[in-house]
């Protein structure tokens, strides 16, 4: 039980994989302009990461492992995310069409979103038992929600701020971010992780 | 030749992946916290980006366009793990250091957009071309990094002996990463407006200032 706490807490804050890990950094600057934007794309990353970590996780040690085909990980996670997208847009769009359309463009963009193909690999590096993938994943979409929830409301603060030409648009963007990395840093040792 | 020159160069200066078109950005801010490392992933995304260049240029008249993209991603894919195999066997300190980032090349943005904007519509050695612009754009943004995090963070270059006696720590460090590169980029764009303002207002300017004493002052006005 402390172990999956310290998953979670771990994959949240102190591992914080935009903030601490720079994964998922295209998504973070490309969607963070506006707050609703940025809600859509958490919303549907939370929901195909746990998905595609559950199901890269049972491939991976009832498929790969059994025939001794590691070396084809790379391929086969990124194929099962790309048809696992396919397959969620399919079924949202026939049996929810309301979070279809909340989801809107953010779900095709997810199968070149970094942070849901690392997640796959990093339960494989970590080596988690089915549990532990599903905390981890969870704890780690939280993150991600976390940090480009609060990074896309500064951000709508930023556009109104006179700025010098030069540091307008993504250098600013850059800085707001380390300041926001240096603040997670404070949170290395919460709860005595 | 001036075609390939062309091409070449359009990688590195104008439309530099990372500086200014603002793809790739993991491994850019990941992978440089040493100069040896950002070295490393230059190079391994270099290879992976010229070598799917090339093949997805050549098999681009079989590919129907509908399923394009998975047909990019798997080249993508067993390209990178070509490379996470060959760094593992020869230089394991360095699969070591750069961790989850070798397999993530699969899914770093330059790859695929190269591929969709470029190598599936021209011949194999202007893809061969852009593959190596392209990937020499993105090493020598990554190396910049590199080089300038670990002197103000580790005090070394390329691992040498210490240089400074108090290294600020920080810039090594996450937080680090992010102020570098962007103190890099407002650089990259400072000098770009200045470049791009100035030509656009020198030819603005009527032909009775040219040889004028005054005409430095106009430009100057105009600018601000």
């Amino acid at each position: 039980m402390n172990n999956l706490m310290a998953i979670l807490v771990m994959s949240i804050f102190v591992n914080n994989i935009i903030l601490m890990r720079f994964i998922g950094l295209c998504s973070f600057f490309g969607v963070s302009n506006k707050l609703s934007s940025a809600l859509g794309m958490s919303a549907a990353v939370f929901f195909v990461m746990n998905l595609a970590a559950v199901v890269s996780w049972i491939l991976y040690n009832f498929v790969l492992v059994p025939l001794q085909l590691q070396f084809l990980k790379i391929i086969v996670f990124i194929l099962v995310i790309a048809s696992l997208v396919q397959l969620v847009e399919l079924f949202l769009r026939k049996n929810m069409p309301g979070l279809f359309k909340a989801l809107g463009i953010y779900l095709p963009l997810i199968t070149t979103n970094c942070a849901i193909l690392a997640v796959a690999f990093l339960i494989v590096d970590y080596q988690y038992n089915l549990l532990q993938t599903l905390i981890f994943a969870t704890g780690t979409a939280l993150g991600y929600t976390i940090a480009i929830i609060l990074f896309s409301s500064i951000r709508e603060r930023l556009e109104l701020a006179p700025l010098p030409n030069a540091v307008k648009g993504y250098g600013i963007v850059f800085i707001t971010a380390a300041l926001m990395s240096l603040s997670f840093m404070g949170l290395i040792g919460l709860f005595g992780f | 030749m001036k075609q390939l020159l062309k091409i070449f160069f359009n990688g590195i200066v104008k439309e530099n992946p990372v500086l200014i078109m603002m793809i790739g950005l993991c491994p850019f801010l990941a992978c440089s916290t040493t100069a040896n490392d950002a070295i490393g992933m230059g190079i391994a995304a270099t290879f992976v980006l010229t070598c799917s260049n090339v093949i997805i240029s050549l098999i681009r008249k079989i590919i129907p366009h509908n399923i394009r993209i998975p047909v990019f991603i798997v080249v993508i894919a067993t390209f990178t793990t070509v490379v996470d195999y060959l760094i593992k066997a020869y230089f394991p300190a360095l699969s070591e250091s750069l961790g989850v980032f070798i397999p993530l090349i699969v899914v770093n943005c330059i790859i695929l957009a190269r591929a969709e904007a470029f190598a599936s519509k021209n011949n194999v050695f202007y893809s061969l071309i852009d593959g190596i612009g392209m990937g020499a754009g993105f090493f020598v943004a990554i190396v910049i990094l590199g080089i300038i995090r670990e002197f103000l963070g580790s005090g070394t270059i390329f691992g040498s002996k210490e240089m400074l006696q108090v290294p600020a720590v920080i810039m090594i460090l996450p937080p680090g990463g992010f102020l570098a590169a962007g103190v890099v980029i407002t650089v990259v764009k400072y000098i770009e407006n200045k470049i791009v303002r100035r030509t656009k207002v020198l030819s603005n300017l009527p032909s009775a200032c040219e040889g004028c004493k005054l005409k430095s002052q106009c430009i100057q006005e105009k600018i601000v």
